[in-house]
């Protein structure tokens, strides 16, 4: 048996040129800029950062105009370029309550402090297609009014109050904060990681988990507590310096998920929470993450594991796309001998078959019926 | 190592007393465009010769969140930064660090630290550079702030009947 191994450059490399061909598409056409991408197409660069893990608006954009919108393959390069820089350290933890506030509701308390900012949403538009912006759309202004600067309290702050929602999650104080960039999966995880797993997690996945708690599999009672977009200060303490230095700033999106819960032999009855924490502006993502987070939180909570929301190592194992699409991928590569070796088996299989169901040939009326 | 250790002790110690004021020129200039900070140093008056340390280089900085924004902290995902460490021929050494990979941005982000250091030119740093670029951001900030408040909803509530 003869299997061929070579022969493929010469087509793989005219495959290539076909492909920045066609993502070039018509020439007549103007090319994209970077910056036109990061402007008028700032969601899909954001949910490439989120599910890059990385958070470089160029970048992502790049990502997205070399992937032709593929946001998969965008993600992928994106991962792929991060592999390829040194890691300086760690930022000192965020400070959401500190954040300038582009979008801010809250589902359960109508007057709460900072009151309800709508923000740039898509929510109670019409949802129909605008044929203005097939051309060249003029944009108004939007409306101003005075604000303030105040800080503005996360609901969790607000609520704390009466003691009957539990506290934001702690974790031991010798517990070292875990990073699955740096250190393999293991389960069962704390929550830190879990969190982090989620953060980068594939938006389609999380929303079809949060989905299926919200019909049956894993109720878990949730209210939007709150949801806010907008941008918080990167610090970093710098060794050399004695003191922390100010990065910039990054946009993100925070969900805190309320949940109604009748207590167990482990806890009383109480509001519990689910958190949401997400680069960019992608508030159907933050609370999708904030639905799977509180549902794998069963084991924690005492609450009887039946949905596959609260299995830790199927969710987590299977949340990352990069991982997922590499594997389910990789089918299409060349498995020619391991076909052969499986072809060669299923005949020697089917010959002993036919030996010992001698003369019992199958009906052929009745295959034909079947197909 | 002690050794080491001293030495930068010994580098921080005078310069706590200025240590705010630093830190926020820092932030500034970290926030700043890379056309503001070519800009000033393309018209800065008797430029000192500069020779980089450290950079500029661009890595990752793992940014953490807190569980339910107050609690355990958690790493949320990487960001790119690119930092540089200048040493200025009057003596100076400039650090700068910011989000992205702008070498050109963070390099001179250095020098004007380094300059913000000399006490002969930091008030001009302060009155050229640090005030304007301020003024912008906050300007910006004021405006995005302003056109969210516009989008706050007013609950009225519908009175019926008669009393």
């Amino acid at each position: 048996m003869y299997v061929a191994v070579k022969g493929g450059e010469a087509a793989i490399s005219n495959a290539h040129k076909l492909l920045a061909d066609r993502r070039r598409g018509d020439r007549s056409v103007p090319a994209m800029h970077i910056e036109q991408i990061i402007e008028q197409l700032g969601l899909a660069v954001d949910r490439i950062m989120s599910e890059g893990s990385l958070y470089d608006r160029e970048l992502a954009a790049l990502a997205f105009k070399q992937a032709r919108g593929d946001m998969i393959e965008a993600i992928f390069l994106l991962r792929a370029y991060r592999t390829t820089l040194p890691r300086f350290g760690y930022s000192n933890p965020i400070d959401t309550g500190a954040m300038l506030i582009e979008r801010r509701i809250s589902a359960t308390y109508k007057d709460l402090p900072g009151g309800q900012l709508l923000g740039p949403t898509f929510d109670y538009t019409h949802r129909l297609l605008d044929p203005e912006l097939m051309g060249s759309d003029a944009v108004e202004e939007p409306q101003t009014r005075e604000g303030n600067d105040a800080r503005t309290p996360r609901v969790s702050e607000i609520l704390a109050h009466e003691g009957l929602i539990e506290d934001d999650g702690d974790l031991p104080d010798d517990h070292q904060t875990g990073d699955l960039t740096r250190e393999p999966m293991e389960f069962p995880m704390t929550r830190d990681v879990r969190l982090q797993a989620l953060s980068r997690a594939d938006e389609g996945f999380l929303l079809a988990l949060g989905y299926s708690t919200q019909r049956g599999f894993a109720r878990s009672h949730p209210f939007a507590g709150e949801i806010r977009i907008g941008e918080v200060d990167i610090e970093i303490d710098v060794p050399e310096l004695g003191f922390a230095v100010s990065l910039g700033r990054i946009r993100v999106t925070e969900c805190q998920m309320i949940n109604q819960f009748k207590g167990s032999a482990k806890s009383p009855p109480q509001f519990t929470r689910g958190y949401g924490l997400v680069f960019g502006q992608s508030e159907r993502k933050a609370m999708a993450m904030s639905l799977v987070d509180r549902t794998l939180r069963a084991t924690e909570l005492g609450e009887d594991l039946t949905a596959p929301a609260q299995d830790e190592e199927f969710v987590i194992s299977h949340s990352d796309n990069v991982q997922a699409t590499g594997f389910v991928e990789h089918l299409k590569l060349p498995h020619y001998v391991d076909f052969q070796a499986e072809l060669d088996l299923v005949r020697r299989m089917r010959a002993e078959y036919e030996q010992t169901h001698d003369g019992e040939t199958p009906d052929d009326d009745g295959l034909e019926a079947a197909q | 190592m002690t050794d080491a250790m001293d030495g930068a002790e010994g580098e921080a110690a005078p310069l706590s007393d200025v240590q705010p004021g630093r830190q926020e020129a820092m932030a500034i200039f970290a926030r700043a465009s890379g056309k503001e900070l070519a800009d000033a140093w393309g018209a800065w008056p008797d430029r000192p010769d500069v020779s980089p340390l450290r950079g500029p280089e661009t890595g990752l900085v793992m940014v953490r969140g807190r569980i339910g924004g107050g609690g355990a902290p958690f790493n949320f995902g990487e960001a790119t930064v690119t930092r540089a460490t200048v040493k200025l021929s009057t003596g100076q050494v400039g650090h700068a660090h910011a989000l992205g990979a702008d070498t050109d941005k963070v390099r001179h982000a250095a020098i004007f630290d380094a300059l913000w250091q000399d006490e002969t030119s930091r008030s001009v740093v302060e009155e050229k550079l640090v005030g304007p670029i301020r003024a912008r951001l906050e300007a910006e900030d004021a405006r995005r702030r302003n056109e969210t408040a516009a989008t706050k909803v007013d609950f009225f509530t519908m009175v019926r009947g008669e009393d």
